[in-house]
């Protein structure tokens, strides 16, 4: 009995792994081919917006480094929560983030993607940079990703830079301005955030 | 007369708010927080009503007309780069300008082609407030103005010092100086900088709607999109962060 459930296991297991998304580990290629995927999935005509966005949040689980995304948007407010606030605006990071990157990446989808070139910052971190191609809407613009390399085979994005302007720092600055104006209570943020993910 | 005593006054008023020697952190500081929130309010308002319809249906004139027009208003923004690269010792770049206005002015036909661009010159926008970052002089505090949009202490006396003496074309037109039989008014002026506003909009209408789409403090946004620009502009290169990103691995 036991070796049967051992079997199942292993088989469910297997077969979980055949759907997991993965991508080169050289960070300019995992760039390229996480992108192109990405494309491929929001103009694909065939699957529902629902099917999409739902391939994106898994995309975007596996290969952006959310939890620390999460800690470098709130700063160094973080070192002073408790651990069920934290996991509680972590929680709620996630889905805020997923649900604007799914936004995001819908309002870019049809313009053209390039990767161009990869620079190692430290063993840590490598920028990717890349651009998307000029439309009636919008110039050329230069996208530089901020992948996080401390583990060389699995690479996690942990900032886009577009045009030099980084979207963590933003993101950061908008919630530094948000508790500010709320005496650092991260309840309010919380609150904030829950209003973006459930309107 | 007036104009002059009322430069006098926005510069004293301005300076006397404060400007920091921090260039490197530009400056996350209010003058006025409220204040500028119903400013932003206002200008969003403005944005609505007029500059987003204007730019959606000048995005649907043909591409040579939109090229031409943006090629213009930036031929024109040169006559400021010009003294700002000389003041930032940027002698190539003043080269390149230069070179840049008078290629496109005469063969470009008066700025609305870009062959400069063909032969390699750069044509880098420059603006005493970057020149004065360049000096070391910090940002100040922040604040928004009416429809001209975001700004700190030190462009904003930046502004108020090109406007007066480093623009030539504002020499022109806003002030009706003549300088060589050439000579226009306060409308070509506004005509220039209304144009030069409705393509900027227009060639970021994906990017402001995916920003007040995704935004929980749209204004938080804006400053600071707004101050990591003028800090790369300043240094000319791109934001770094390692500092931030390597405490977080700690």
């Amino acid at each position: 009995m036991k070796k049967k459930l051992f079997f199942t296991i292993i088989i469910y297991l297997h077969f979980i792994s055949l759907f997991a998304i993965s991508y080169n580990s050289e960070p300019k290629i995992f760039i390229q081919e996480l992108v192109d995927d990405a494309v491929k999935t929001l103009s694909d005509k065939s699957i529902s917006v629902e099917e999409k966005n739902e391939t994106i949040v898994k995309i975007a689980k596996e290969n952006v480094d959310i939890n620390a995304l999460s800690l470098y948007t709130l700063g160094s407010i973080r070192k002073n929560l408790d651990q069920e606030t934290l996991s509680e605006y972590q929680d709620i990071f996630e889905k805020y983030f997923l649900k604007s990157l799914t936004s995001r990446l819908t309002d870019y989808s049809s313009q053209k993607f390039e990767v161009i070139k990869s620079d190692q910052k430290s063993s840590n971190y490598t920028i990717v940079s890349s651009k998307i191609a000029e439309t009636v809407n919008s110039p050329e613009i230069k996208i530089d990703w901020r992948v996080y390399t401390k583990n060389p085979q699995k690479p996690l994005i942990r900032d886009l830079i577009v045009e030099g302007l980084s979207l963590a720092k933003t993101q950061k600055e908008e919630f530094a301005s948000i508790l500010n104006s709320n005496n650092n209570d991260v309840k309010a943020l919380i609150k904030k955030l829950e209003e973006f993910v459930f309107n | 007369m007036i104009l002059k005593r009322l430069n006098i006054t926005i510069l004293s008023i301005l300076l006397s708010i404060g400007i920091n020697s921090n260039v490197n952190a530009e400056t996350e500081n209010e003058c006025f927080e409220k204040v500028s929130r119903g400013i932003f309010k206002f200008n969003q308002g403005f944005d609505n009503i007029i500059l987003e319809p204007v730019a959606k249906a000048y995005n649907r004139l043909p591409e040579p007309i939109r090229n031409g027009t943006g090629n213009f208003t930036s031929n024109i923004a040169t006559l400021l780069s010009i003294p700002n690269h000389l003041l930032q010792g940027e002698v190539k770049l003043a080269g390149h300008a230069t070179g840049s206005f008078l290629i496109n002015t005469t063969v470009g036909v008066l700025g609305l082609g870009n062959p400069a661009a063909a032969l390699g010159l750069k044509n880098q926008k420059e603006d005493i407030g970057q020149t004065l970052g360049t000096y070391g002089v910090g940002g100040g505090c922040y604040f928004v103005l009416p429809i001209l949009g975001p700004t700190t202490v030190r462009d904003g006396v930046g502004m108020v010092i090109d406007n007066n003496y480093l623009d030539a074309f504002a020499r022109i037109t806003w002030h009706e100086d003549k300088i060589k039989d050439v000579s226009g008014n306060k409308i070509d002026y506004l005509g220039v900088k209304a144009a030069s506003a409705v393509d900027f909009r227009g060639d970021n209408m994906t990017n402001f709607e995916s920003l007040e789409k995704n935004s929980i403090d749209l204004y938080a946004a804006t400053k600071s999109l707004f101050l990591q620009d003028r800090l790369k502009k300043i240094q000319n290169s791109k934001t770094s962060d390692e500092e931030s990103w390597g405490e977080l691995d700690k």
